[in-house]
C-alpha cells in the first residue's frame, strides 16, 4: 500500500476549497439530478454526503458536479465498499483510491460501515454483517487503523442494520462497537433507522440499544426511511431501502438523542426512488429545525448557568 | 473429495458468501435470529439486496439494451450474468466488461445478432464518462505544420476515445434506444462503427466512414498519419483523408500532435 505522504494540499497550505463546518447542520445525500437546483438556490445552510466510491473515475462530470457542490458547502465523504469487517485484508488499491478523494476534496466527515461486501474477489455491492467475537474485533480495529494511517485521521464507524444474527457472537454490538472506538481511536456515525431497524428484526428495544451506544463519539446521525417486510414466522421484517421519507418512530428518536447530546450533523440519506429536491430538502429542514431547537435550548441554558 | 470437517474451518464470510448468489442452495448454517425464528426469509434479504442490485447496476448502464429487449427479458438475462459473473471490483461503473460477450451466447438473444454491439458501445460510453479529462487538439493545430511533414505527424489520442466495430447499424440503433423517443425503422444489416469520446462535459457517440476505425485505430497505436492513411485507404479505396482527420480532430478525438521520426 501507498499511503501518499504530505506532499501536497495540506503540507503546503495550499487549500483549494473553503474549510466549513457541519457543526448544527443537516445535510443531504448528493444526488447528480438535484445538481441544477440546489446551483439554482445558491450556497445553503446545510452540508452535502457523497458516497466516495462514485468519485473514483479519473474524470469527467462526477468530478465537475462534486466541486461545484463542495465549493460552497461542507462535504461528508461516506464510504461503502471497504470491507471493514470482512476476515480478508483491505484492497489496497481501493484504500489508495479512498485517500487521494480525501485529499482532493478536504472533506469534513469521513466514514465507512461496520460490514463488509467482498469475499475473495467477488464485490457483493451489499453492507453484509458479521459476528461480534474477539478475533473480528481484532480484525476490524486493524482495519480501522490502516485506514486511519492512509487518510491521516479519524474515521466514523456506522453501525450496521441487519437481517440476521450469528450463533458465534460473543458480545452485544454496542459492546463491539464501544471496543472498536474505544480501541483504535475512531468516531461514530450513529445510523438511528438502522437501530430502529435492527431493533425490530431482532427484537430488541432501540432505546436500551441507544442507551448502551457510546453516544460521546457520536460525530455524525443517519436518518432514513424503511420498509416494512414480513418474516417467515409473519413478524415484521424491516428493509433498511433508504426510498422513503423517515419513519415517525426513528424522528423520535433522533429527537431524544439530540435533546440529550446536543446538535450533531445530522443527514437524511435517500438513495433510491429519489424524490425532486424540494422533498429531500424539506425533510432535512424537519432534522434542522430540532437540532436549532436544542442548539437555542443549550445556549439558554448556558446563558442562566 | 473434500474433506467433511471443511466447513468448520471456513471464514464467517465464506460459510455466508456462498449462497448468497446461488438461489438452490441452503441457508448458511452460521446465521440465526432470535428463539422461535428461522432465518431463511431474512437471508434472502441479502440474496435479494445483492442480485437485484446488480441488476441494477447493469440497467443503469445498459439502457438501450434494456430498451430494445423490454425490462422482464432484460433483467431476466442480467440475472443470469449476474450470477454466473459478479463484479470483481467495488467500482460499480467498471462492472458488466463481460457483459456484451454473454449477451452473444444468450440462447434467448440469437433472434437480435446487433444486441451485443449495442452494449459494447454503452459499455464504451460509460469509460468515455469517467475517463481523464483533457483538452482536446485545438481544430487549428495542423495549420501550423509544414504540408510536406503531414504524413509524419502521431496523434496522442484523448483518454475518452474508443472505437466500436459493428456489423450491424449499432450506432443508429444505440442512438435511437438511449432516450425514450419512439423509433423509426432501421436497417439493422448496415454495418456501423462508432467513435465515442468526450472532449468536455458531455460523451459523444459517432458513426465513422467506411475506413475511419481502420484509420482511427492505426493513429491510436502510434501510427503515423501516412501509414493510418495508407491502411484506411487499404479498407476503402474512397476513404477521404483530410475531411476524416478534421472530423476526428472537430470530434475530440486527439489531445495532441507530434512530428515522429524522418523515415
Amino acid at each position: 500500500m501507498h499511503a501518499k505522504h504530505p506532499s501536497t494540499a495540506s503540507a503546503s497550505g495550499r487549500f483549494r476549497f473553503p474549510a466549513l463546518s457541519p457543526g448544527g447542520l443537516a445535510g443531504t445525500s448528493f444526488k447528480h439530478e438535484h445538481l441544477p437546483a440546489i446551483l439554482a438556490a445558491g450556497p445553503q445552510r446545510a452540508f452535502f454526503e457523497v458516497h466516495a466510491e462514485n468519485y473514483m473515475g479519473a474524470g469527467g462530470p462526477p468530478h465537475r458536479a462534486l466541486e461545484a457542490i463542495r465549493r460552497d458547502h461542507p462535504l461528508s465523504l461516506h464510504g461503502v465498499c471497504m470491507s471493514i469487517g470482512g476476515p480478508q485484508p483491505l484492497d489496497a488499491a481501493h484504500l489508495a483510491r479512498f485517500a487521494d478523494l480525501v485529499e482532493r476534496y478536504e472533506p469534513s466527515l469521513v466514514s465507512e460501515h461496520l460490514a463488509w461486501s467482498t469475499h475473495e474477489t467477488t464485490y457483493f455491492n451489499d453492507l453484509l454483517p458479521l459476528p461480534y467475537t474477539a478475533a473480528t474485533l481484532l480484525h476490524v480495529c486493524d482495519h480501522i487503523d490502516q485506514v486511519q494511517h492512509a487518510i491521516r485521521r479519524p474515521i466514523l464507524l456506522e453501525n450496521p442494520s441487519t437481517y440476521v444474527a450469528f450463533t458465534e457472537s460473543t458480545m452485544s454490538e454496542t459492546d463491539f462497537i464501544r471496543l472498536v472506538a474505544a480501541r483504535t481511536g475512531c468516531g461514530l456515525l450513529l445510523d438511528i433507522n438502522n437501530v430502529f431497524v435492527s431493533a425490530t428484526n431482532h427484537g430488541f428495544s432501540a432505546r436500551d440499544y441507544l442507551a448502551d451506544f457510546p453516544l460521546s463519539r457520536v460525530g455524525e446521525i443517519h436518518l432514513a426511511g424503511h420498509t416494512e417486510q414480513t418474516d417467515d414466522e409473519g413478524g415484521p421484517l424491516l428493509i433498511d431501502s433508504h426510498d422513503g421519507p423517515v419513519a415517525d418512530a426513528v424522528w423520535e428518536l433522533f429527537a431524544r438523542i439530540i435533546g440529550r447530546c446536543g446538535p450533531i450533523p445530522t443527514l437524511i440519506e435517500w438513495d433510491s426512488r429519489v424524490p425532486e429536491w424540494p422533498i429531500l430538502k424539506a425533510e432535512a429542514a424537519a432534522a434542522q429545525q430540532i437540532l436549532d431547537r436544542n442548539a437555542i435550548r443549550r445556549s439558554a441554558d448556558h446563558a442562566a448557568a | 473429495m473434500q474433506p467433511l470437517d471443511r466447513g468448520a474451518q471456513r471464514s464467517y464470510a465464506a460459510v455466508f458468501a456462498a449462497a448468497l448468489l446461488a438461489p438452490d442452495r441452503a441457508t448458511p448454517s452460521n446465521v440465526g435470529v432470535r428463539a422461535g425464528k428461522i432465518a431463511t426469509c431474512r437471508y434472502d434479504v441479502y440474496r435479494n439486496n445483492v442480485t437485484v442490485s446488480l441488476i441494477d447496476a447493469l440497467a443503469a448502464i445498459y439502457p438501450a439494451v434494456q430498451r430494445l429487449v423490454g425490462v422482464d427479458f432484460f433483467r431476466a438475462m442480467a440475472r443470469f450474468h449476474v450470477r454466473t459473473t459478479p463484479p470483481s471490483s467495488p467500482l460499480l461503473f467498471e462492472y458488466g466488461r463481460e457483459f456484451p460477450t454473454f449477451i452473444e451466447s444468450y440462447e434467448y438473444a440469437r433472434p437480435i445478432p446487433w444486441l451485443a454491439d449495442v452494449a459494447r458501445i454503452e459499455r464504451a460510453w460509460l469509460d468515455a464518462y469517467h475517463a481523464a479529462d483533457a483538452a482536446p487538439l485545438p481544430a487549428v493545430a495542423l495549420a501550423t505544420i509544414a504540408g510536406d511533414r503531414l504524413g509524419e505527424l502521431i496523434f496522442t489520442s484523448h483518454p475518452a476515445t474508443r472505437i466500436v466495430r459493428s456489423q450491424f447499424a449499432a450506432v443508429t440503433i444505440f442512438a435511437a434506444n438511449r432516450g425514450s423517443e419512439s423509433v423509426a425503422e432501421i436497417d439493422a444489416g448496415a454495418a456501423e462503427d462508432a467513435l465515442i469520446t468526450r472532449p468536455d462535459n458531455d460523451v459523444i457517440v459517432r458513426r465513422l466512414p467506411p475506413g475511419g476505425a481502420d484509420f482511427l485505430e492505426a493513429l491510436r497505436s502510434g501510427l503515423s498519419l501516412a501509414t493510418a492513411a495508407a491502411a484506411a485507404l487499404d479498407a476503402a479505396p474512397s476513404f477521404d483523408i483530410a475531411a476524416n482527420i478534421a472530423g476526428l480532430i472537430e470530434a475530440g478525438a486527439f489531445t495532441a500532435i507530434t512530428l515522429g521520426e524522418r523515415p
